[in-house]
């Protein structure tokens, strides 16, 4: 331990940084920075641009399901290999190259070292290499779209045999090059989520305990363990599917004694807490959205935290209802059926943590606000329906028809879109030091959710009047193409066309407002978090000295202050400006 | 650039950063492993006759393999040793001999897969040595890491430089060892 003494504190914190820096080329500072709010913005700008390729594929194969056969426009006909490719990269962006660089490595990276009042990362070079490693990976994912034979077109899980011979995938080079896309991208994350974790655990200001920690960076940190510890089974199980592809082994072939059902458990092994990885960020975005629109404080932080880590805990056992009809031993099915309808006991905790916050507060209805509040709203029915799966037998009946893509559309959408939403609203301000247009914002936030929910909700009707998920073209199954199933499906086709046309207004606002703007206050709404307390946007390296932390952060309208918001790093009345490092 | 930030300096959590930093990497690396682990012994216990494969295996070359790794370990903990003194140069010497260490154990490890393939040993005729190779080959880029990482640290400790590394190499060449004890016991030893 001598060795370390100096290192650890041999620093003279309270001055902090004061920027020197001078006009940097446009590439070192766009490209090359090792700034975690700028590699933050890497994240969030390719993430954006991932979403618009996800969000048009599924624009031309919901077009493709309403109108078989039909052109598409702007795209033209959709083959059936196209289809299937195209079903199989939406999947794979929105979760992999949307919702994670955006709620997890864009939000975790902008966030943590402003909450916990660092001035960057721990490890700001292995951040840098993290983005540059997720970049190459987006890059070979893109690739793989053009390559001969096309892209991946065997569904995001990639289920063997179909994943595993390109005499079944007819995809010889498109599904090698997605199974590397997919684990390259596996090592970034590692290296980003290793980073958070110890930027949390280690770089909190002075005098912030555990339960000082606003929970956007707990929820952040629950799920890079999360990640950490499920994600290795699947870069395991990828190593072992790239052989079976091409080098002749047969690890998911039963014909020489693999087991096709193997990779079921690796993948789901890591997909399900996956769900919850993508969760956690956007319910701990709610968590300082709520409390300072509502001007009150949060209702339950431990009750929070904890059930989060029950979740967190909980969704490693959950796994296997993904398999109900794979062949897995019934009672096996009766186990994890139980797992599944526990996990919803903490996650309706955390619900009504929320619901109580918001009971007898006055709440503003900003844009972020809306968005928090639709969050709620709307994963409400994602949760509910979820029973409907969790119970192995009803399973049984639901299994592959759009009624479960209504159930986890109802889970995801919120999660990664109404949460990077909300998100990107509410730290706007603070990321490009300006407003966003409240009324455009609006408008957007309106014609996003009711399009969404004509998007969704026909679809679990026309689910449980059987409309299977792996359908191509509806003309070639008479009995599907009653009129009431066309209406529904036509309904959700063109909202999401809808949908689509709508982002145009997020990202005219978004570009505007980064340039236009109205100029946005260091502390527009008064909140308590670290990251109000320095300027908007942030210099590099932060605070222009290092913050002190005195009290939790959610302690709006408390009965002795005058103002109704109490900042975690002003000092308690009487005491001094500055403590030294190291007084807790 | 990244010597000036107070974050890297700091310890809020009782440990020093880096130290934190390689037990986390270590976590992670845990499930892939136990990944490609589980799902071999799973098959194993379904296939009795995988144990004519495994008997196949030199448990000597094993058991060898098996003591250069712990005499390996056992020189990156006395340059552990030698840095607590803030000896640089014999830090530098011990770490350089674990590194050979590892250099021989993979040249050995070499030779085992060359015997195997040329008698026909290979993934192609039976998934018992896909997983012996996935899983030996996984292990052998772990080893080849850690020695060049070895040798990165060792060239720094003997300038006397970041002594501290010196340790949390260490902490990782001790992992690297514990996941060889588990793949000789599961592939050489139980037939």
């Amino acid at each position: 331990m001598a060795l370390h003494s100096i290192t650890a504190h041999g620093m003279p914190e309270l001055q902090g940084h004061h920027d020197v820096h001078h006009e940097e080329h446009w590439f070192l500072k766009y490209c090359w920075s090792t700034d975690h709010k700028m590699i933050a913005k890497q994240y969030l700008v390719t993430g954006l641009l991932m979403a618009l390729i996800g969000g048009f594929f599924a624009y031309v194969f919901r077009w493709q399901l309403a109108f078989p056969n039909q052109p598409v426009p702007f795209f033209g006909v959709v083959t059936p290999a196209s289809y299937n490719m195209m079903i199989t990269q939406h999947g794979t962006i929105m979760i992999f190259y949307v919702a994670m660089p955006v709620l997890l490595a864009a939000f975790g990276n902008y966030l943590i070292p402003l909450m916990v009042g660092a001035d960057d990362m721990v490890f700001p070079r292995l951040n840098r290499a993290s983005y540059q490693v997720f970049l190459i990976s987006s890059v070979i994912l893109i690739w793989s779209f053009f390559v001969p034979g096309g892209g991946f077109g065997g569904a995001w899980t990639a289920y063997p045999p179909l994943s595993a011979g390109s005499q079944y995938n007819l995809t010889p080079s498109g599904s090698t090059l997605w199974v590397v896309a997919v684990a390259v991208e596996f090592v970034a994350f590692l290296m980003g989520g290793i980073n958070f974790i110890v930027t949390a655990m280690n770089a909190r200001a002075p005098g912030m305990k555990f339960v000082d920690v606003p929970l956007a960076v707990w929820m952040i940190v629950i799920a890079s363990v999360m990640f950490m510890m499920s994600v290795g089974p699947l870069i395991a199980g990828s190593v072992m599917l790239v052989m079976d592809q091409n080098f002749g082994t047969h690890f998911f072939d039963p014909r020489t004694g693999g087991d096709p059902v193997l990779w079921q458990h690796l993948f789901w092994f890591f997909g399900h807490p996956e769900v919850y990885v993508v969760l956690l960020p956007a319910l701990g975005f709610l968590a300082e959205i709520l409390p300072v629109f509502s001007r009150k404080k949060l209702f339950g932080y431990r009750t929070l935290l904890y059930s989060s880590i029950g979740t967190a805990c909980l969704s490693f056992f959950v796994w296997a209802h993904h398999q109900f009809i794979s062949g897995i031993d019934p009672r096996m099915a009766n186990v994890f059926a139980a797992t599944t309808v526990l996990i919803s006991i903490p996650i309706a905790e955390i619900m009504f943590v929320f619901i109580a916050t918001l009971y007898r507060s006055s709440i503003q209805f900003t844009v972020p606000m809306l968005w928090a509040l639709s969050f709620v709203a709307e994963f409400l029915v994602g949760g509910v329906t979820g029973i409907f799966l969790g119970a192995s037998g009803a399973d049984i009946h639901f299994h592959d028809t759009y009624f479960v893509l209504a159930h986890f559309h109802y889970t995801f959408f919120p999660i990664a879109i109404i949460g990077s939403f909300a998100g990107l609203t509410y730290w706007f301000p603070k990321m490009f030091g300006r407003h966003l247009n409240e009324g455009l914002g609006r408008v957007h936030f309106w014609i996003t959710i009711i399009s969404f929910n004509f998007i969704w909700m026909p679809l679990f009707f026309t689910g449980i009047m059987g409309d299977h998920r792996r359908i191509y073209s509806f003309a070639n199954f008479p009995d599907l193409m009653t009129p009431d199933r066309i209406l529904l499906r036509e309904i959700s086709s063109v909202a999401t066309a809808v949908m689509g046309i709508a982002q145009v207004l997020f990202f005219a606002n978004f570009f505007w407002s980064m340039y236009k703007g109205r100029k946005a206050e260091d502390n527009p709404y008064n909140a308590n978090t670290l990251e109000w307390r320095c300027p908007s946007p942030p210099p590099h390296g932060n605070f222009a000295v290092m913050p002190t932390v005195y009290r939790s952060p959610y302690e709006y309208n408390h009965p002795d202050r005058e103002v109704d918001f109490w900042p975690q790093d002003e000092p308690p009345a009487g005491q001094g400006e500055l403590r030294p490092e190291g007084a807790h | 650039m990244s010597g000036q930030i107070i974050a890297t300096g700091r310890s809020a959590a009782g440990m020093p950063t880096g130290k934190l930093a390689v037990w986390m990497v270590i976590a992670s690396e845990i499930p892939i492993f136990g990944g490609i682990l589980a799902p071999y012994l799973m098959h194993r216990i379904g296939h009795p006759d995988w144990g004519q494969m495994a008997a196949s295996l030199n448990v000597w070359i094993g058991t060898f393999n098996t003591g250069l790794l712990v005499t390996s370990s056992l020189f990156a903990m006395l340059a552990h040793a030698a840095a607590e003194r803030g000896d640089g140069p014999l830090a530098a010497a011990r770490l350089r001999l674990a590194a050979y260490g590892g250099l021989v154990f993979l040249c050995i490890k070499a030779y085992e897969w060359y015997a195997k393939i040329s008698h026909d040993h290979v993934p192609q005729t039976g998934t018992f040595y896909g997983y012996y190779f996935s899983a030996t080959g996984l292990h052998g880029i772990h080893i080849l890491a850690g020695v060049a990482i070895l040798l990165a640290i060792a060239a720094q400790a003997e300038k006397g430089k970041n002594l501290q590394r010196v340790e949390l190499i260490g902490i990782y060449w001790h992992f690297v060892d514990v996941v060889w004890f588990f793949l000789f016991h599961i592939f050489y030893i139980i037939r």
